[in-house]
């Protein structure tokens, strides 16, 4: 078996007397769509968070690629291809769309101590944000301002600005959040494309969505990973329905 | 056509809009001179001045979306700057630094960059201490290191403490003499128009790309790649480069800077400047400050507490204009 993409080793995160991480080891292997599923409350933002770098964790250890990361700040991280996707829309809302994903692609172009070449016209920027707005079905709004995008939308945008990244591992934090039938089948149909080229953590509490994706499941309940497993696997495991599914 | 306009920036707009305030103040001596106002080139010289630390100010209020209370005290770090070094040449004794020693000078071709280079200085030491807190935090600290450079000039009693400093020595520039009204005004105009360019340039780099951004949504931009707080700091030096040198230009005019010019009332009067004019763009500042010059020569020439209709139509403009001036023409515009 090849090594894990991305690995916690009993991962700890306390908030005071709240444990939301409780002793968590997970694996990402290369090229594997892995959900994270859970009911609410269970911790899966948090973990999430802390693989992103945005939470420090209380104790235990993250490692990406082969590397301890446990400590990186979250820039650092991103810049090593872990690209996070939020459960709340977060995109900028004064820039376009394609303002939004150019500011992707300059991050990973490297610094940008740039100050007078203007970024609208830098065609290094753009060819590459228009490719990821049109692969995230957004050809046509690249001019549109990110706070007039629908919601759907704006889910996409911020696909499209995980995707500029180029990144190792995607980290989507219920990409269908919020969605109707509609945009969430185009959002499951557009993940089942990507899925080939990118690794996923991938959060959802669209279980149909989840059981036609993921290779892997885990499960998240009151901050402990109670089964990792196939699909299969996971859907007759005795524990996870009486802690899990059968309340869904 | 390869040029791409987007609509969360007009470029092209904004250049024009460049264009025609220079052509315009550009305009005002012979304006002047012909209605027999020459004392209007006076006024102009102040506005551009103000002019000048309002767009720089802006760099990290509007594109960074930080309040700084600290912008008086590095424009009167540039004032100080020009004012030290010619009180030194004046007075024919060399300046100590610690171990430098340098000799005053007159010669603004020299003392104006050294003046935005202080003032870069400064706002790098203080930024990097007040770009570790954020919202009303950083508004305090930003004030308290105001003061604490005004009191620093009010110390300075070598250099008139606080009556301030009378600059007697002769200053040149280039062989042109800033105490000719008219000299005056054109170097600081041309300033102004310097620093309207590379500000134009700088919000739609790459650079300006991330200051923007990081003030809209910091934890996206750190989510991309990008640590928002070496963009910060930069746009808050460049930022104080600019503020100094604006105070190391109203030194060279009036022969004069005192702790008055660094008061914190002052830095708020330049905030003003700026939400008057719009913070959106690089220019709505020069619109800002010409109103804000204006109305305190036109309403101080009826009464003493002018202070208080200027309060008035202040608080009028940031409740019922979006954006300042800028908005209300872009609805004169669209009307």
């Amino acid at each position: 078996m090849s090594a894990p993409l991305l690995e916690t080793r009993q991962l700890v995160k306390r908030f005071g007397g709240l444990i939301a991480t409780g002793e968590v080891s997970l694996s990402v292997m290369p090229g594997e769509t892995h959900a994270l599923i859970g009911p609410n409350g269970a911790g899966k933002t948090t973990l999430i968070a802390q693989l992103q770098g945005e939470l420090l964790p209380s104790s235990g250890t993250i490692h990406f690629q082969g590397q301890d990361i446990t400590a990186l700040p979250s820039h650092l991280r991103a810049l090593r291809g872990l690209a996070r996707s939020f459960q709340i829309t977060s995109v900028l809302p004064d820039f376009t769309a394609l303002e939004n994903v150019r500011l992707a692609v300059q991050a990973r172009q490297g610094h940008s101590f740039r100050f007078w070449r203007q970024a609208a016209s830098d065609r290094r920027l753009n060819d590459e944000a228009e490719q990821a707005l049109v692969r995230c079905g957004l050809a046509g709004r690249t001019e549109a301002l990110a706070a007039l995008l629908s919601h759907g939308e704006r889910r996409q945008l911020e696909l499209a600005m995980a995707l500029a990244m180029k990144p190792a591992l995607l980290l989507l934090d219920e990409p269908m959040a919020g969605m109707g039938k509609q945009d969430g089948a185009r959002m499951t149909r557009l993940l089942a494309e990507l899925k080939s080229e990118y690794a996923m953590l991938l959060v959802e509490h669209d279980m149909e969505a989840v059981f036609s994706l993921a290779d892997r499941l885990s499960v998240l309940v009151q901050g402990r990973l109670i089964a990792t497993g196939t699909v299969d696997e996971i859907r007759t495991n005795p524990t996870v329905q009486s802690a899990y599914l059968g309340h869904g | 056509m390869a040029d791409r306009a987007s609509s969360s920036s007009t470029p092209r707009r904004d250049w024009i809009a460049i264009a025609v305030i220079l052509v315009a103040l550009a305009a005002l001596p012979t304006v002047a001179t012909a209605l027999g106002q020459p004392f209007a080139i006076k006024v102009g010289s102040r506005l551009v001045i103000f002019a000048i630390a309002a767009v720089g100010l802006n760099i990290v209020l509007g594109f960074g979306g930080m309040v700084s209370l600290l912008h008086a005290g590095l424009f009167g770090v540039g004032g100080y700057v020009v004012g030290i070094l010619s009180w030194h040449d004046f007075n024919g004794e060399a300046l100590h630094l610690g171990p430098l020693v340098i000799n005053g000078t007159g010669n603004l071709l020299i003392s104006l960059p050294l003046a935005a280079v202080f003032g870069a200085a400064t706002a790098a030491v203080m930024g990097v201490v007040s770009l570790r807190t954020s919202g009303a935090y950083f508004i305090m600290i930003t004030l308290a290191f105001n003061q604490m450079l005004y009191y620093l000039g009010v110390a300075l009693q070598k250099y008139g403490g606080e009556d301030g400093l009378q600059i007697m020595g002769d200053l040149s520039l280039a062989g042109f003499d800033p105490s000719k009204r008219l000299v005056y005004f054109y170097m600081s105009l041309t300033v102004l128009a310097v620093v309207l360019i590379l500000t134009q340039r700088l919000v739609g780099s790459r650079f300006g790309m991330v200051l923007r951004a990081s003030a809209q949504n910091e934890r996206r931009v750190k989510a991309l790649g990008i640590p928002p707080i070496r963009y910060r700091l930069a746009a808050f030096i460049i930022s104080g480069a600019i503020a100094a040198l604006a105070g190391g230009l109203a030194a060279s005019g009036l022969q004069f800077i005192s702790p008055s010019d660094m008061s914190w009332v002052r830095s708020g009067d330049l905030v003003v400047m700026c939400v008057l004019g719009g913070l959106s763009t690089v220019w709505g500042p020069v619109l800002g400050a010409s109103v804000f010059i204006l109305l305190e020569l036109g309403l101080s020439s009826f009464t003493n507490a002018w202070q208080l209709p200027f309060g008035l139509i202040v608080i009028g403009m940031a409740v019922w204009l979006h954006d300042g001036l800028i908005g209300l023409a872009r609805k004169w515009v669209r009307a």
